[in-house]
C-alpha cells in the first residue's frame, strides 16, 4: 500500500495524488497501473510525472462514484497501486504534435519528459471552458528546453482559441508538417485525431480507455474486438485502429454488452 | 509414426487438447478467432446466465504469491440471448459455450437461444465458488445437479460436460450425479474459495471479501481431483486448475485427463502459452513414443 503524499487541485473538479513509488516513478507513457481505494473501487490509472525523484502520481477528474471516491482522498489515506501494466507510446523523431483532453494529458505529459533536446513539439491542450484548463503551465516548464508551443482550445472560447481541439488540429495539419502524432482524451476527439493525421499521412498513435477489472489479459473486460487494451495496448497506432469497427464507435458495459460511446 | 495433438471427449474431437477455461477473455468471437489461430483447441465462453449481469465490483481480481489469482468477478456476462447473437456468425472455432443458472428453466431457456450457433459443447458451471443460488450452491446439490444435466441432455446433440469444484458437498458424489444423469464428461476444477486481506487498511481486497484462487498454487489439488474422479468413473475429463507449462498439462493428462483448460497462465504469458504448451505435449511424445494423446491418459497409475 503507499499513502497520498500530496494533493494538487488542479481545476475545481481534477486533483493530481502525489505518492512515493521507485517503479511507478519512471513508467513509459501510456503505461497505467490499477488503483485501489479501498472501500470504494479499483480503477486504470495513468501515472502522471512529478517534479521528485522516486514519485508518482494520479491525475482524477471527480465523475462517477469511483472517481469521486478517488478524488475525494486526503493526505495520509492509503491507496493500493499495482502495476506497471501496457505498453507505451512509439516516440518518433523530429517535429511531434501531441494532442490531449481532459486527464488524457496524462500520458502526453510523460512523453514529453522522454523526449530529446532535438524535438520539437507541439501541444494541443482541449478543454470545456477557462476554469478547467489544466497541465497548461506545467507543459511549458517541463518543454522549456525544446523548440515547442503549447496552444489552449475551449468549447466555449473563455480561454485560449475557441471551438474544438480537432479544429485547431485541422488548421495546424494545413499550415505546417509533423512526423507524428499522439493523442489521448475522449475517444470521440481521439477518432477525430486518428483520422485527419492519416489522411495527411501522418504516423499517429492513441492510447485508449476501456473498463478494466484485472488490467492484465485475463478477464476480457477491455476488449475491443480482439484486442485487450489493457494487454496489447494502452497505444495502437492508428493505422490498426481504423480496421477496428468498435473504435471510435462502441465501448463494452459492465456486463460485456457492447454500447455506443 | 507420427504424433497426433488431436483427443476426444465424448462425441467432440478437438484437434489440440489445450482448452481456454471459462471466465477468462471469453467475451467477444474476435478473441475466441483470435486463441484458435494461438493455438487454443477450443475456447470456453464465459459462464452465461439468462439476463446480463454487470459481476462485482473492483477489485474483482488479486494476485497472490506463488503464481496464484484471487478472483471474484461475480459471473459478469451479456447474457445467454446476447452473446449467442454474437456468435451466430461463427465459422471454425471450436466453442464450448459455459452456463450458469440455478433451475432446469434456466438452462432449458439459455440452450434454446444458441439454436441457430455452432457450439462444440456445453458445460454447465456447477461451481463458480462466489455467487450465490448459482455455481458450488448447484453442484453441491446433487439431485439438482441431476436434473439440470438430464435437462440439458435432452435438448442438444452436443456434448454436455459438467464443471465442478470443491464446495461443501464431496466432490465425487456431484461427478456421480452428472454421470448417472449422462454427462458427456466432467471438467476438475473450478477455482477454490478462498480470500485476502490487505493489513494496513485491516479490509477483505476483493470487493465480495471471498473470491477463488485458481493459478500455480491450485495445481496439486486439481490434479489429486483428476486422478481420483479417473480411478473411479469412466467418464471422459478435462483437467482444469493451474496448468501454467507444458509439464503440468501432461501431469494432468498422466493423471487420467484427455484434455486440459487454463487461463491464470495468460496474465503472465499472453496467448503465446496455447503452441508453448502444444509444442511441449508434442516434443514429450515424441521423446516418449506416444502416438496419440489418447495413449498417455491415465499412464500415471501403472498397470
Amino acid at each position: 500500500m503507499c499513502t497520498v503524499e500530496k494533493i494538487i487541485d488542479e481545476t475545481p473538479t481534477v486533483r493530481t495524488l502525489i505518492f512515493s513509488d521507485q517503479v511507478l516513478s519512471k513508467v513509459l507513457p501510456g503505461q497505467f497501473a490499477m488503483v485501489w481505494i479501498p472501500g470504494v473501487n479499483e480503477l486504470p490509472m495513468s501515472v502522471m510525472v512529478t517534479q521528485e525523484n522516486g514519485k508518482a502520481a494520479f491525475t482524477v477528474r471527480k465523475r462517477g462514484e469511483s472517481s469521486t471516491g478517488m478524488y475525494n482522498l486526503s493526505v495520509g489515506d492509503y491507496i493500493g497501486v499495482r502495476g506497471p501494466y501496457g505498453n507505451c507510446f512509439d516516440i518518433k523523431d523530429g517535429k511531434l504534435l501531441l494532442v490531449g483532453g481532459g486527464t488524457g494529458l496524462v500520458p502526453l505529459l510523460r512523453l514529453i519528459t522522454f523526449c530529446k533536446p532535438s524535438h520539437e513539439i507541439t501541444l494541443l491542450i482541449g478543454s470545456q471552458t477557462k476554469e478547467e484548463v489544466f497541465f497548461e503551465d506545467l507543459a511549458n516548464k517541463l518543454l522549456e528546453n525544446n523548440k515547442h508551443q503549447v496552444i489552449v482550445v475551449t468549447e466555449d472560447g473563455t480561454y485560449g482559441k475557441k471551438g474544438f481541439v480537432t479544429d485547431v488540429l485541422e488548421e495546424l495539419l494545413e499550415q505546417n508538417s509533423f512526423d507524428a502524432v499522439y493523442t489521448c482524451g475522449p475517444e470521440l476527439m481521439m477518432y477525430k485525431t486518428v483520422n485527419l493525421a492519416r489522411s495527411n499521412q501522418i504516423f499517429v498513435q492513441a492510447s485508449l480507455e476501456r473498463m478494466m477489472k484485472c488490467g492484465v489479459g485475463i478477464c476480457g473486460s477491455c476488449c475491443i474486438n480482439e484486442d485487450l487494451v489493457c494487454r496489447d495496448g494502452t497505444v495502437f497506432d492508428g493505422d490498426h485502429l481504423m480496421q477496428n469497427a468498435e473504435f471510435g464507435h462502441q465501448h463494452r458495459a459492465k456486463s460485456g454488452i457492447l454500447e455506443k460511446i | 509414426m507420427a504424433t497426433s495433438l488431436s483427443t476426444s471427449i465424448g462425441t467432440l474431437t478437438l484437434e489440440r487438447p489445450t482448452i481456454l477455461a471459462s471466465g477468462i477473455l471469453g467475451i467477444s468471437l474476435n478473441i475466441f478467432e483470435r486463441l484458435y489461430r494461438a493455438g487454443a483447441g477450443a475456447v470456453v465462453t464465459k459462464s452465461l446466465s439468462k439476463e446480463p449481469w454487470d459481476g462485482y465490483a473492483n477489485p474483482t481480481i488479486f494476485s497472490v504469491k506463488g503464481g496464484g489469482w484471487l478472483n471474484a468477478v461475480g459471473l459478469s456476462n451479456p447474457g445467454a440471448p446476447n452473446f449467442a447473437k454474437m456468435i451466430t456468425s461463427n465459422k471454425d472455432v471450436p466453442i464450448i459455450v459455459s452456463l450458469v443458472g440455478s433451475v432446469e428453466d434456466d438452462f432449458d431457456f439459455m440452450v434454446k437461444q444458441f439454436e441457430n450457433c455452432k457450439v462444440s459443447a456445453y458445460e454447465l458451471n456447477l461451481s463458480c465458488p462466489h455467487v450465490a443460488k448459482v455455481g458450488l450452491e448447484v453442484g453441491d446439490d446433487v439431485e439438482l445437479v441431476k436434473k439440470i444435466v438430464k435437462k440439458v441432455k435432452s435438448l442438444t446433440d452436443v456434448p454436455v460436460i459438467a464443471k465442478v469444484g470443491l464446495g461443501t458437498t464431496n466432490y465425487l458424489d456431484t461427478v456421480s450425479a452428472a454421470c448417472d444423469a449422462g454427462a458427456d464428461g466432467i471438467t476438475a476444477i473450478n477455482t477454490i474459495r478462498a480470500m485476502a486481506i490487505d493489513v494496513e487498511t485491516r479490509k477483505p481486497i476483493l470487493s465480495n471479501k471471498i473470491g477463488g484462487l485458481s493459478g500455480t498454487p491450485i495445481k496439486p489439488i486439481a490434479v489429486r481431483c483428476v486422478y481420483e474422479i479417473s480411478s473411479k468413473f469412466d467418464v471422459p475429463i478435462i483437467g482444469c486448475g493451474g496448468i501454467s507449462t507444458w509439464q503440468d498439462a501432461v501431469e494432468f493428462i498422466l493423471a487420467g485427463a484427455c484434455a486440459v483448460q487454463f487461463g491464470s497462465v495468460l496474465g503472465e504469458h499472453w496467448t503465446e502459452v496455447f503452441a508453448e504448451i502444444n509444442s511441449g505435449i508434442q516434443n514429450y511424445m515424441e521423446q516418449k513414443g506416444y502416438s496419440s494423446i489418447g495413449e498417455m491418459v491415465g499412464q500415471s497409475k501403472g498397470s
